[in-house]
């Protein structure tokens, strides 16, 4: 029943905060934190009381908790929630980027307070729903779910930024880019259940079920593509990234922070845990492709982000680059590389979520976001500045902070299988530098332009950033709780990965 | 052995308290808990010392950083002579700096943020040295290249030095990016990054002149070279002068720069496995020595002709690994960092005293007001120039002309023999040009002596071990490394050390003809014709920022540029510009008009009756 009350929490609570802004404005930011702040609880004593390091059975997966109900029967469709410990650091993860998202909502949203907190915990309820979920059609459910408080967040409450970049214009390029990619995820769940259907005569949507199914080499890679263009477009990967720069920039900073911070990871936690586990020899034949892409995506992202005018849209493109490094991390496939991975998202959670938010406590400051109208505020902002440092610092992979534990676990797990790709993916460390520095240099230093200081950080403003600090830098010292809860799931994926690549067409050495 | 940690804690805790102190702590409080941490640091050092020399080298595993399968770096330290040698100098050298500095940036601002870096740094650079294993290893490295960044654009708010800064990081990161690939390979052939087993499982997996263990080797020079300002990655030390004078003195001169000297040191089972590459990074040694003291001859800017100076001694320590003469390398890390930080702290003392002016044109006359700094430079150039028997240059420069000469590399002797005669003339010219003659300015002829113990102190300490005293100082490396090339061999080491003091001597009394008794002349020459071109050519040193700004940066801004619009999105903007498009054609037709809707109708139905009729 747990899982049920993880998924049940933000939803209720979101109704409850948009019924709230009729007693007065402050009570639904309260009842959100407070929603939060129980899912964080939960997720904590979860992780404290489970032990996530199971023996793996060899059949499939264990799961630490599950919960089934029929739903739909006729069609095998059932409500199945099941946990184990990547959807644990995962959801762990949500919540406590939720519990951020509220916080820096506080003084910014001002408009239809109760709306705003309904769609904002819909959307985090929506998140742990697809991180639970593992019957498809429920996954599918969730998935499609969250869009829609998410183009409501940012067409509502968005910034319009110049002519032909509107908020509206923004969620609806958010809308049909995941819509559409999300329709051939349907497909190509469908086509599965058929398949599994034509072999055993019964519908199901069950994950454990339908990763039996016998299929053909053709018909694997074709379902696989339908789930890998779904999970692509959310990440981003390259050629499909173009609706993630525009919706960063006029999102709200609490939408900004979810859209880097969690809606980007479900896409990664599809990866490993439906297109890889279900389709393991056609990923495995895939795996040069989308390491390419990976590799596309460091170096594009990177160099798009040189050339940004607008702060959030520079840090969107980061976002890219370092998806690509989680790209290239799981279709390597090593258990180094894969548990990289999940350090890698939740390091670039933390350091991206940071930036958002610095971004928009600069942008209450000075009302832009252009960075031509920057520089030299250091020493003007108070610890602003510093803070920002901090996380320019964690997002070019400094060693010390979490990024540069999940980055280099990905590059030295990804050698053995592919050097090429890893030789090129370095290069991506000098880029990443270039563009967190670039942004410093821009925005911090040089000849202050003007007179006069601004409000330093508040309390609240404060807190957060050191709070978020802190974890990236326990992180990034101190990864092995991480690891040791998620080693099994990742273990379990690496398993499945390793033994359809002894296939005889696909051995020896992936590389470009 | 358990203070181990102590000698990063603390300048780390006096980062955290610098750093976390929000209502600003006032300048005397920020230099105190900087100054503090450091000089406990070098307290905790001493202690060790006197520990290593009772009991021998020991190690420390705080914890496992990372574990995965067989992926398990720790955070592990581990002391012997050679870390211990570093020790010493980054924490006893660095005390001194930042005492120093204490005086340097009295009355300034901004000192809560420069000794939290200073001490950042030093943490880093003992973590650098300390660690067991690379990963830590690469964790210090890293730090001290942030800390160098964050220390060269400290007035950030000229954008010339941020963009100084930049450089610096983004040059030494390419060398990273080569020491990373480094680790990569290393791993993945031998299964760890723990020094010690590291070194062993090289030895057995690989035979001399392995070409992985060449490769291995290649990638870890990469990262030497970026760190230590060797060609062709040397470009960014001339613009990291930007910095505060003590932060050259201490991470640009004494420590962070010849953490690629370490690293090689440290490495040295994995290099000499790699003999074709060790080779290399002797010749690499040996032209930079050479092109960098061509390129001091022809600077301006006092803090510039030491950058150089620094690049040139530290190609003399490449020339000694590349010899194998590892110990001799050592050697001179450390007598340098005593003499080249005696160097930039009196540089800077003029600096501060001329109120800010460091053209070296615009000075002149000195020696009389600044007695100290000019007793520094005299003290500090001897070392450099290796003036016989009295400096402590002059011991650790011959030891590794003689392994040299012992190892039969007799290119790389000539090399270094022309550096020594190219140190001495530099040398010379920057002090004359400094302090004889005319003072060229106001602000040389306004210089007021500094006064305290704060700036005294660290001048004395220092100008001390830059004599035959500091050469005394014995590293205790015994057994570390390989035996050097001239461990047995004696012939010709008394007729070398002969010709190299004649060198010194020679290239001191040429200086002081050139710049004493023919200057109007030198004048005249580098004026016009060759003489400028040549000059301007070394000025700009040898031209590697023009070429790298063309082969590299500005193709990469054009990349940018060009695709800063974002051209795969804008390929599927096309499609919904299509579809706009196909709307408006589209909704024309609806347009309510019923005289339109018949005509449409009635073509519509003839052609599908012309159709019809002549279609089959």
């Amino acid at each position: 029943m747990t899982l049920v009350w993880l998924i049940l929490i933000p939803f209720l609570g979101g109704l409850l905060c948009w019924q709230a802004e009729r007693v007065n404005e402050v009570a639904p930011r309260w009842l959100a934190l407070a929603a939060m702040a129980l899912e964080l609880a939960i997720t904590l004593a979860l992780w404290w009381g489970g032990d996530y390091r199971l023996p793996q059975v060899e059949a499939g997966p264990a799961w630490g908790l599950e919960w089934r109900v029929p739903w739909i029967p006729r069609f095998g469709i059932e409500v199945h929630l099941a946990l184990d410990g990547l959807s644990l650091v995962l959801i762990a993860l949500t919540s406590l980027l939720g519990l951020l998202a509220v916080l820096c909502s506080w003084r910014e949203i001002v408009g239809r307070v109760g709306f705003f907190h309904l769609n904002l915990l819909w959307i985090l309820g929506g998140v742990v729903g697809v991180f639970l979920a593992i019957d498809l059609f429920l996954f599918f459910f969730f998935w499609e779910m969250m869009l829609v408080p998410m183009y409501f967040l940012i067409a509502l409450w968005g910034h319009s930024g110049a002519p032909g970049r509107t908020r509206i214009r923004a969620a609806v390029k958010f809308f049909i880019y995941t819509q559409a990619s999300g329709l051939l995820m349907l497909v190509a769940i469908l086509g599965l259940v058929f398949a599994q259907h034509a072999h055993s005569g019964e519908y199901s949507f069950s994950y454990a079920v339908l990763r039996e199914t016998p299929l053909s080499d053709g018909l694997a890679m074709w379902l696989m593509l339908g789930f890998f263009v779904a999970f692509a477009v959310k990440l981003p990967v390259v050629p499909l990234h173009g609706w993630l720069p525009d919706a960063h920039a006029q999102a709200p900073t609490a939408g900004s922070v979810d859209l880097a911070g969690i809606l980007l990871k479900t896409a990664a936690y599809g990866m490993l845990r439906f297109a890889l586990p279900l389709f393991p020899e056609a990923s495995q034949a895939f795996a040069p492709v989308a390491m390419g892409l990976g590799l596309v995506g460091v170096v594009y992202g990177a160099l798009l982000a040189c050339g940004q005018q607008d702060i959030k849209r520079l840090i969107a493109y980061t976002s890219i680059a370092h998806m690509g490094f989680v790209l290239i991390g799981i279709y390597a496939g090593t258990q180094l590389a894969l548990q990289g991975v999940v350090v890698m998202m939740v390091a670039h959670a933390f350091s991206a979520a940071g930036l958002f938010i610095l971004s928009g406590q600069l942008y209450e400051r000075l009302h832009t976001r252009d960075m031509r109208e920057m520089g030299g505020l250091w020493g003007r902002l108070g610890s602003l500045p510093a803070f920002t440092l901090c996380f320019a610092v964690a997002s070019l992979g400094m060693p010390g902070t979490a990024n540069f534990v999940g980055e280099f676990m990905i590059l030295f797990g990804s050698f053995p299988v592919a050097p090429g790709v890893v030789v090129v993916a370095s290069a991506g460390l000098v880029l990443a530098a270039i563009y967190s520095l670039l942004l410093m240099q821009r925005v911090h230093f040089g000849a202050p332009r003007g007179e006069g200081d601004w409000a330093d950080l508040d309390r609240r403003e404060y807190a957060m950033m050191l709070g978020l600090v802190a974890l990236v830098l326990l992180f990034g010292l101190y990864p092995q709780p991480l690891l040791d809860t998620t080693g099994d799931a990742m273990g379990a994926v690496q398993r499945l990965f390793a033994a359809s690549a002894t296939l005889p067409a696909l051995a020896g050495e992936v590389s470009p | 052995m358990a203070l181990l940690p102590l000698t990063f804690l603390l300048p780390l805790a006096g980062t955290l308290v610098l750093s976390l102190w929000r209502r600003g702590p006032g300048e005397r409080a920020c230099a105190l808990v900087g100054v503090t941490s450091v000089g406990l640091a070098a307290l905790v050092t001493a202690g060790l010392a006197v520990r290593f020399v009772e009991d021998g080298a020991a190690g420390l595993t705080l914890w496992t950083w990372i574990a995965v399968d067989d992926f398990r770096p720790t955070i592990g330290l581990w002391l012997d002579g050679l870390s211990l040698t570093l020790l010493g100098v980054i924490t006893g050298v660095g005390f001194l700096i930042h005492l120093f500095a204490a005086w340097y940036l009295s009355g300034e601002g901004g000192s809560r943020r420069f000794y939290a870096y200073m001490n950042l740094f030093v943490a880093s650079m003992v973590l650098l040295v300390l660690g067991d294993n690379l990963l830590l290893l690469f964790l210090g490295w890293e730090g001290v290249g942030l800390c160098s960044y964050l220390l060269i654009g400290h007035y950030y708010r000229t954008a010339a030095n941020g963009w100084a800064a930049f450089k610096a990081f983004i040059v030494t990161r390419i060398g990273d990016v080569f020491l990373a690939l480094g680790l990569f390979l290393l791993f993945r052939e031998l299964g760890t990054l723990d020094i010690a087993a590291l070194t062993d499982r090289a030895a057995e997996a690989w035979t001399r002149g392995d070409p992985m263990a060449s490769l291995a080797a290649l990638l870890v020079l990469g990262g030497a070279l970026g760190k230590s300002a060797q060609l062709p990655l040397h470009t960014w030390l001339a613009d990291a002068m930007a910095g505060p004078t003590p932060v050259s003195a201490l991470i640009h001169a004494a420590t962070m720069v010849t953490a690629g000297v370490y690293l090689i040191a440290r490495l040295h089972g994995l290099f000499v496995l790699a003999p074709a590459v060790l080779l290399l990074v002797g010749v690499i040694g040996g032209l930079t020595l050479l092109m960098a003291g061509f390129a001091a001859l022809a600077q301006t800017d006092i803090k510039r002709v030491l950058a150089y100076s620094t690049m040139s001694q530290i190609g003399y320590m490449f020339l000694a690994l590349g010899v194998g003469a590892f110990e001799a390398a050592i050697f001179h890390l450390m007598t340098h960092a005593f003499f080249k930080a005696l160097l930039f702290l009196s540089a800077g003392a003029v600096i501060v005293n001329c109120h800010h002016e460091q053209d070296m044109r615009r000075l002149g006359g000195l020696w009389r007001r600044l007695p100290l700094p000019y007793a520094g430079f005299l003290i500090g150039g001897a070392a450099l120039a290796a003036l016989p028997l009295v400096s402590a240059g002059f011991y650790s420069k011959d030891e590794i002309l003689w392994q040299a000469l012992a190892a039969g590399r007799g290119g790389l002797l000539l090399a270094g023999l022309l550096g020594a005669l190219l140190t001495s003339l530099y040398t010379l010219r920057l002090i004359v040009l400094t302090f004889h003659g005319e003072a060229r300015s106001d602000a040389a002829r306004q210089a007021r002596p500094g006064r305290g113990l704060v700036h005294g102190l660290p001048l004395g300490v220092l100008a001390v071990l830059s004599t035959a005293v500091g050469a005394g100082i014995t590293p205790p490396l015994a057994g570390l490394f390989p035996a050097s090339p001239g461990a047995d061999a004696h012939g010709g080491h008394g007729l070398l050390e002969a010709v190299a003091a004649a060198t010194a001597l020679a290239g001191l009394a040429l200086g002081a003809w050139l710049w004493g008794w023919r200057r109007a002349w030198l004048g005249r020459v580098v004026a016009r014709g060759w003489g400028a071109r040549l000059w301007h050519w070394w000025h700009e040193a040898w031209g590697f920022d023009v070429l790298f700004e063309a082969l590299l940066a500005r193709p990469y801004r054009g990349l940018v540029r060009r695709l800063h619009g974002d051209a795969i999105d804008a390929g599927w903007q096309r499609l919904a510009g299509q579809a706009w498009w196909m709307h408006h054609g589209l909704s024309r037709t609806q347009n309510g008009r019923l005289r339109r809707y018949a005509t449409a109708m009635v073509v519509g139905a003839t052609l599908v009756l012309l159709g019809l009729t002549f279609g089959d």
